[in-house]
């Protein structure tokens, strides 16, 4: 094995589709051993949602599903190639869905066109906010912003279960947990643009999101100086990056999207705040982030892809009773093989070792 | 001289697209001191990572003592009784000096009776060393005591040391080569890796010259002429760089007082520096690694900051600005390490070039790159730079060392800078690329900027500065003009023998 | 209202023993893992791995012992994964630590599907007879499970071994500068892997504890972050093993401590009590963060011998 000079281009995009494949390969194995027949369950996950008797159904979910992946990952991405490690993405979620459903559900039952655009924004500044957190205690004490990104998952968690159970709860829920149906209050609600095609507003923002995240990259200066700090974190300071305020951008902006994300979801698809609001979307973007190679058009696809496992995983779930948790599995899985082909991205593999292989 | 303590017979390693070794035979006798002679990149490293047992080579022979030799890992060479002191030292920071030397040893003794023998081998050969002082904390030259005491212990038959002297001061140099001499008289052999003439004359008794991956001669250098060993050392004559008469102008650069604390746990902290740099002028700083080298181009180039007056470019106050700014203001700079602080690694060489060049190049309109001017920018460097690289498109680090280095450089010196400072320019280049270095700073003076340059090669020093300053522990010795010095004087403005004295006293 | 009386000081610092042996467990493998100079963000999947292997195999063998033996066998067989990703496939630790969890999480709810609200076989107490009876100090110190002082004597062996053995003093070369120690002929990788290894049994260990003592019963994500705390634990600790233990009697503590105030009735939601680890982690890292001179220096750096 030896080190290429260069990383190979070929590579970059055909590792991705390789890790599908094993991925495919190795989850129809595991579901052979849950006793599944590997060929009818894969091809349930990945060709009944899309063209299978209920296609019609199903399209529009991949949109449902796929926005608030690939609106999170876009923001993850960028900080994943600075080499900031933004991971409670699923708590900025929450949160940006607390702030955005916070605002509709203070101005019920008034009716005005001003309402929506103002969740909009609370659900960005709440997930910003959130996002920040980690951003300034290592700016200001160098704490690792892994953890505390992530131990802000589990403060959002209990706050969401504090919420639904407590300040949001519907007065006239008859004592259930969790908030008024925001899809009832047309001031608020996140409606499909165009009737039973999934197209609602946060499917516009993350298509907003991956231009810009493309031009950002790309064209714009603060695009390579985020490339530079994560190659390079040395060669970026002594080009003039002040690498603090570059992790900030990063984990505001991953922040702000997420909490977007969870604002359109919160608004849209769940209609209201409740206990079990967060479904793993966080988390799972991760892997969006890292099958789209950091790329934004690549992680346009790799979130319709995500999404695809979860709505064949459904309907696996209810046609096979393929459990839900091989479903998460599967996803965990194809990050493994992602990450294990990108070796030949860096590293050329010679068929005859030489005798030493140090 | 005995009968050969180690012969190599036809060794050969090749490694993709570069034969590293072909077919090298040479012997070393018992008790000899053996010159390995070579440029950067000739193949002395691999070759003596073979001795050593860290590479195996794909065909040839060595014996040992007449019995064939052939270690799989360094484990089996020190077993047989071959121990390396390495260029780059292989310490441990954050252990102790006798944790790091029991590291170096198969059975190691507990570490109360280790430090008790690093004691007293220490003092047999003068290097007075502290067995439970952290490594991290000691000077260059106290470092490579603890890499040659771990050879020590092991009682070595053949001592091989990779370019030693490049961590010293002349006076270090000189007791280092007592030691050796010492050695050599009890009978042990030393292989010396080096690319510096005048030591090797100095010390050896004989000399095998690699070029290309080939031995070229073996000689006696004491008996041949530094130019001799030299031409067969490059292969043809080398250009020498030629110094064009020069004017001062104004001060262009002035240090007032500045002191930094390091940003490294075993950094050195810049201690009230005081200093002016002239338009047209080139100040030569020089000093063993770890002096406060890499501070002080961090607090020029402004990744580190002071007090806004303790640096003055034309007078205006820049020491509380950014890397940016002070590009924009003419102040350029040029790391010591080329991959991951001067360039990135795996970006392009458009994207390295933008890296430094965005501000005086006006390669970005409204925070947006200009990416074709960016291209021609990167390749103006090439071209004028004779970068031999298939093109603007390629990553640094497919590039050779010298080449990467003639990049970094010209990047610089093509944004036309007011005061350029660079930090070991000719560091691990080849010696054609290390004259077109030396040139490129020479006419760039000559065109009347200013140019601080540190390096730990006083003969590169010595031939391109007007004046020439010694940091030592975060001092900055008085400074002086480079024709009135002797390599005494520089020595001691070095710091002397840091500390050595006690032993030899 | 609350009742404050009703918090025994006995049986509070008794069972923070108790609550602070499976992060400790967690812990003291990671700081293994850390000082060989590889950062492995995994420990939430390979203790809830752990902690499903465990429950299972002990449910269906009755044996708790052999739950733990299995629990650390898959924690250390999922860390040989990220072994796998990090040491051969040179892939970032920190990506492949969080695929580790990630896959750690759908595994264990896999491999759980059918021991949801099922009751897992007792662990003895240890009572130790003489010392168990001494008034105070026998209820907290002298009456706990095997596994309880199996962790500290791991924590002491860890500690003697870091400083004393020469395994101990390969292991810290390795994480402080792997180029040396390759050039001295250590063996990088295999020591690494070995590491990962340790450290994936031993959160095994403690995924197991929660699953067959603390709790004891499967749930899945059980762990709810414990092992992010682990990993956070060892940042307090600067990497020291004796501290380790110190951090986990703390967290252990604030754990146990909110627990009997939510039982006390605090007029405060259950909810907000329960941040309360989270928050303290976080606490405790911006404290502890500024001082991060002790990391290895090679931490998450990956290594690749060329030539």
């Amino acid at each position: 094995m030896e080190k290429r000079p260069q990383p190979s281009r070929r590579w970059l995009y055909l590792s991705p589709l390789l890790a599908v494949v094993v991925t495919m390969l190795a989850g129809g194995a595991l579901f052979a051993a849950l006793g599944k027949n590997p060929v009818e369950a894969i091809a349930t996950i990945f060709w009944e949602p899309l063209f299978g008797e209920f296609a019609f159904y199903y399209r529009p979910q991949l949109l449902v599903k796929g926005a608030p992946l690939v609106l999170i990952a876009i923001g993850l991405s960028l900080g994943f190639r600075a080499g900031v490690w933004n991971i409670g993405a699923e708590g900025q979620y929450i949160i940006g869905a607390l702030a955005g459903a916070g605002v509709g559900l203070a101005f019920f039952p008034l009716d005005a066109w001003f309402i929506f655009p103002l969740m909009v924004i609370a659900g960005a500044l709440g997930g910003l906010a959130w996002g920040m957190i980690p951003g300034l205690l290592k700016l200001r004490f160098g704490t690792n912003e892994i953890l505390v990104s992530l131990m802000l998952v589990y403060v959002a968690e209990k706050l969401l279960a504090a919420m639904a159970l407590g300040p949001m709860k519907n007065p006239e829920g008859m004592g259930f947990p969790g908030s008024r149906n925001l899809q009832q209050y047309p001031s608020a609600h996140n409606a499909d643009l165009i009737a039973d095609t999934g197209m609602h507003w946060g499917v516009v923002a993350a298509l907003i999101a991956v231009i810009f995240a493309y031009i950002l990259l790309g064209r714009h200066v603060l695009g390579y100086q985020i490339r530079l700090t994560g190659q390079a974190p040395r060669a970026a300071r002594f080009a003039g990056v002040n690498p603090a305020r570059l992790a900030l951008f990063c984990l505001g902006i991953s922040g702000a999207l997420a909490g977007l994300a969870g604002m359109f979801e919160v608004s849209g698809p769940a209609g209201q705040v409740s206990i079990d609001f967060n479904v793993g979307y966080g988390f799972t973007a991760i892997i969006v982030a890292f099958l789209g190679r950091l790329h934004p058009f690549g992680i346009a696809l790799a979130g319709l892809l995500m999404a695809l496992t979860y709505i064949g995983g459904e309907i696996a779930q209810s046609n096979l009773g393929l459990p839900s948790a091989a479903i998460q599995m599967f996803q965990g899985m194809l990050l493994f093989f992602l990450l294990a082909v990108d070796l030949l991205t860096n590293y050329r593999l010679r068929l005859t070792p030489r005798p030493e292989t140090a | 001289m005995t009968a050969p303590l180690l012969a190599i017979s036809g060794l050969t390693k090749a490694y993709p697209g570069v034969v590293a070794n072909d077919s090298v035979s040479f012997e070393i006798a018992g008790g000899e001191v053996h010159a390995l002679l070579g440029e950067n990149g000739a193949g002395k490293s691999t070759l003596v990572k073979m001795i050593y047992g860290l590479v195996k080579p794909d065909s040839g022979t060595m014996t040992l003592h007449g019995a064939p030799f052939a270690p799989g890992e360094p484990r089996a060479a020190r077993a047989a009784g071959v121990a390396m002191v390495f260029q780059h030292f292989s310490l441990f920071d954050a252990l102790s000096v006798a944790e790091n030397i029991a590291l170096g040893m198969e059975s190691p003794p507990p570490l109360r009776d280790l430090s008790r023998r690093i004691r007293d081998v220490s003092e047999t050969y003068g290097l007075p060393l502290d067995p439970h002082r952290t490594v991290g904390a000691l000077s260059a030259g106290e470092r490579q005591r603890v890499e040659i005491l771990r050879c020590l212990l092991q009682n070595p038959r053949l001592l091989i040391m990779d370019e030693p002297t490049s961590v010293l001061t002349p006076q270090e140099v000189t007791i280092l080569f007592q030691t050796l001499r010492k050695l050599a008289a009890e009978g042990v052999s030393i292989l010396y890796i080096s690319h510096k003439l005048e030591e090797i004359r100095a010390l050896c008794d004989r000399a095998t010259i690699l070029r290309q991956g080939r031995n070229v001669a073996t000689c006696n250098p004491r008996e041949t002429t530094a130019r001799e060993m030299a031409q067969l050392m490059v292969g043809a004559s080398l250009d020498v760089t030629a110094r064009p008469a020069r004017q001062l102008g104004a001060t262009a650069l002035d240090i007032t007082g500045l002191s930094l604390a390091s940003p490294n746990r075993f950094g050195t902290a810049l201690k009230n520096l005081h200093f002016t740099l002239a338009e047209g002028e080139i100040l030569g700083i020089g000093g063993v690694a770890g002096n406060g080298q890499d501070e002080l181009l961090a607090a020029l180039s402004g990744e580190l900051r002071s007090a806004p007056g303790a640096i003055r470019l034309k007078g205006r106050p820049v020491g509380a600005l950014g890397p940016a700014p002070r590009r924009r203001l003419g102040l350029l700079t040029a790391p010591e390490e080329r991959l991951g602080h001067a360039a990135a690694p795996d970006m392009s060489l458009t994207e390295n070039a933008l890296m430094t060049g965005a501000e005086r190049e006006k390669l970005l309109a409204r925070g947006f790159i200009r990416w074709p001017a960016a291209q021609d920018f990167a390749e103006r460097i090439i071209t004028r730079f004779d970068v031999r690289t298939p093109g603007p498109g390629t990553a640094a680090r497919a590039l050779s060392g010298g080449n990467l280095q003639k990049f970094v450089i010209g990047r610089e010196v093509l944004q036309r800078p007011e005061v350029l400072v660079v930090n070991q320019p000719t560091w691990g280049v080849d010696a054609a690329a290390a004259v077109a270095i030396r040139q490129a700073l020479l006419d760039l003076a000559a065109d009347g900027a200013a140019i601080l340059c540190i390096s730990q090669d006083l003969d590169e020093l010595m031939e391109i500065a007007d004046r020439f300053g010694a940091l030592n522990e975060g001092r900055l010795s008085d400074i002086r003009p480079t024709h009135a010095l002797t390599l005494q004087e520089i020595g001691l403005m070095m710091g002397g023998a840091h500390g050595m004295e006690v032993a030899h006293a | 209202m609350m009742d404050l009386s009703s918090i025994s000081p006995i049986l509070l610092l008794a069972s923070i023993m108790a609550a602070s042996t499976p992060i400790l467990l967690a812990a003291i493998g990671e700081l293994v893992v850390e000082r060989a100079g590889v950062l492995n963000l995994g420990v939430e999947g390979m203790m809830i791995t752990g902690a499903i292997c465990g429950f299972a195999i002990a449910v269906n063998t009755g044996s708790p012992a052999l739950g733990f033996l299995v629990a650390a066998l898959g924690g250390a067989g999922l860390s040989l994964l990220f072994a796998l990703l990090t040491q051969v496939a040179l892939a970032n630790q920190v990506a492949s630590g969080l695929a580790l969890t990630l896959f750690g999480l759908g595994l264990s709810a896999l491999l759980g599907q059918g021991y949801v609200g099922i009751k897992p076989p007792p662990t003895p107490r240890l009572d130790i007879p003489v010392l168990g009876d001494i008034p105070f100090l026998g209820p907290v110190l002298f009456s706990h499970d095997l596994m309880v002082y199996l962790a500290l004597a791991l924590v002491t062996a860890v500690w003697a071994g870091l400083k004393y053995s020469r395994a101990g003093l390969v292991l810290r070369a390795v994480g402080e500068n792997h180029d040396a120690a390759h050039a001295l002929g250590y063996k990088v990788v295999r020591v690494r892997v070995l590491a990962i290894a340790f450290g994936g049994a031993c959160a095994g260990l403690g995924g197991a504890y929660l699953s067959l003592v603390r709790v004891p019963q499967w749930t899945e994500g059980m762990t709810a972050g414990a092992g992010w705390i682990a990993l956070a634990l060892v940042v307090f600790a600067s990497w020291k093993a004796g501290r380790v233990l110190l951090g986990a009697w703390l967290f252990g503590g604030v754990s146990v401590l909110q627990l009997n105030l939510q039982a006390a009735g605090v007029a405060l939601p259950v909810e907000y009590l329960s941040m309360s680890p989270y928050l303290i982690t976080i606490l405790v890292l911006v404290i502890m963060s500024a001082d991060r001179s002790r990391a290895p220096a090679s931490l998450a750096r990956i290594f690749h011998a060329s030539q």
